[in-house]
């Protein structure tokens, strides 16, 4: 048995299969109006799960399960910034946006992103979450995210390198890719290569707009980043990222949210381009969605698209919409702003539309 | 000092479905700890960390908007909590 949580706009939703993955069964709403950026399962205790949640009405909050997500519990201290001193800007998480789990070897610990900026850090399983202040009060952090939107700079895409717990990435949406190899304690950019055409200097250390990082598991050098410019790739100790999305066809360019890595094959990613052109509609392109594929590292990519609509479907898939399995057959699967959940079962070769009309989605995770 | 808090629908999942508790204080900010001491977490969803009270929220001593949590309560007063939300 295994779950696809698919967290929405207006609750929490379970996509639950057996090991032939051939039918799926709807289960929820649970959390019904709630609104749901993120579900996760931890990779140390399969059995928990967290959950970043909050409401139109009520400040932003994270809910933890003991028992695969059958029942909830409200963390005692939610990610919260400190309080700020006099004459200080006093800043509140608006949501909490993103959640990781930890290294192998601190089970309990949890990481938190939020909106605005900030970075939280639990040792408790989620019970309770304080802020890192390495990044939260680092005296560049403003400058970092100077160019952020109205609706509040993101941190997401926190990654553990499984080799060392205290190495880290984070991805701030918009600021860029950061790095710290202290445990949090102090951070520097990451984004030499990557454009940022909408800075005036194209050059800028940081400014920029990754979407979604992802690190290989099986060889954390290696980095995947679908930026706001691109798609790129970088292996450590390398710090000049690659526009692998150069050898994507022009009439689709290299524009979208998530990136999916294959749990085993380092060179093998998925992305799901969206029209970024003109006035960012963000949508399929043409209407016409497609998964692409690379198998060399993003040196080639093919275009997956069997089962999907042929025409007329101007969904958007955000940053955190999109997962892989780890099967021997890779199992995908892909949420959109409509409300659908799509799956394919062969590595993306083909797809099937497993859930319809829900609201809109903004996250899809796997729990094995 | 004893008043009452009528609690907004959205906050029931907190007091056990209760519409309506009592509480203590001589101000909305004592009032809110009370609360938190027996309804673990209803403050945070309502009060930031910076004790600003958050954008969807209101509160009104009987008829008075309250603007910050300093606004003072009295014994018979009654708290309300009420959320203001627009669009779907």
């Amino acid at each position: 048995m295994s779950t696809v949580w698919v967290g929405t706009r207006k609750g929490l939703f379970a996509l639950r299969t057996d090991a032939r993955r051939r039918t799926w069964k709807l289960a929820g709403p649970q959390f019904l109006g709630h609104i749901i950026h993120h579900v996760v399962q931890d990779p140390r205790a399969p059995r928990t799960l967290l959950m970043a949640a909050k409401t139109g009405h009520l400040g932003p909050t994270v809910f933890r399960s003991g028992d695969r997500g059958r029942t909830w519990h409200e963390a005692a201290q939610p990610p919260a910034f400190r309080k700020a001193a006099d004459g200080e800007a006093a800043r509140a998480v608006e949501r909490v946006f993103w959640l990781t789990a930890g290294h192998a070897a601190e089970p309990g610990v949890w990481y938190a992103g939020s909106s605005p900026a900030g970075l939280f850090r639990s040792a408790d399983g989620g019970e309770r979450w304080e802020p890192i202040a390495g990044f939260n009060d680092h005296p560049l952090r403003a400058k970092w995210v100077l160019n952020g939107t109205p609706d509040g700079e993101l941190v997401h895409s926190i990654l553990v390198d499984p080799r060392d717990p205290k190495h880290l990435y984070i991805g701030i949406s918009v600021g860029g890719v950061f790095e710290s190899t202290d445990g949090g304690a102090d951070w520097a950019p990451l984004n030499e290569g990557v454009a940022a055409d909408f800075l005036p200097d194209p050059n800028a250390p940081f400014g920029h707009d990754p979407h979604c990082i992802a690190q290989h598991p099986a060889n954390p050098d290696r980095l995947y980043q679908q930026n706001h410019c691109g798609i790129y790739r970088l292996d450590r100790p390398g710090r000049r990222w690659e526009r692998i999305g150069a050898a994507m066809p022009k009439k689709i360019g290299d524009i979208g949210f998530p990136i999916v890595l294959h749990h085993a094959d380092a060179d093998t990613a998925w992305v799901l381009p969206m029209d970024g052109q003109t006035v960012w509609p963000r949508t399929s392109i043409d209407g016409r969605p497609a998964v692409y594929r690379t198998c060399d590292a993003g040196r080639s990519w093919q275009r997956l698209d069997r089962g999907l609509p042929r025409a007329r479907a101007w969904f958007t898939v955000l940053r955190q919409a999109m997962c892989a399995d780890r099967e021997a057959r890779t199992g995908l699967y892909f949420g959109t702003t409509g409300g659908d959940v799509w799956a394919s079962t062969n590595a993306g070769d083909s797809w099937r539309c497993i859930a319809r009309h829900l609201p809109e989605i903004y996250s899809v995770s796997h729990a094995a | 000092m004893s008043c009452t808090v009528r609690i907004a629908s959205p906050l029931h999942s907190y007091t056990a479905g209760a519409s309506r508790v009592e509480a203590h204080g001589t101000t909305l900010a004592q009032v809110l700890s009370d609360l938190e001491q027996r309804f673990p977490g209803i403050r945070f969803r309502m009060i930031d960390e910076q004790d600003r009270i958050r954008p969807h929220m209101r509160l009104f001593i009987n008829t008075e908007a309250a603007r910050d949590l300093a606004a003072p309560v009295r014994g018979g007063d009654t708290v309300h909590v009420i959320c203001a939300l627009s669009g779907g």
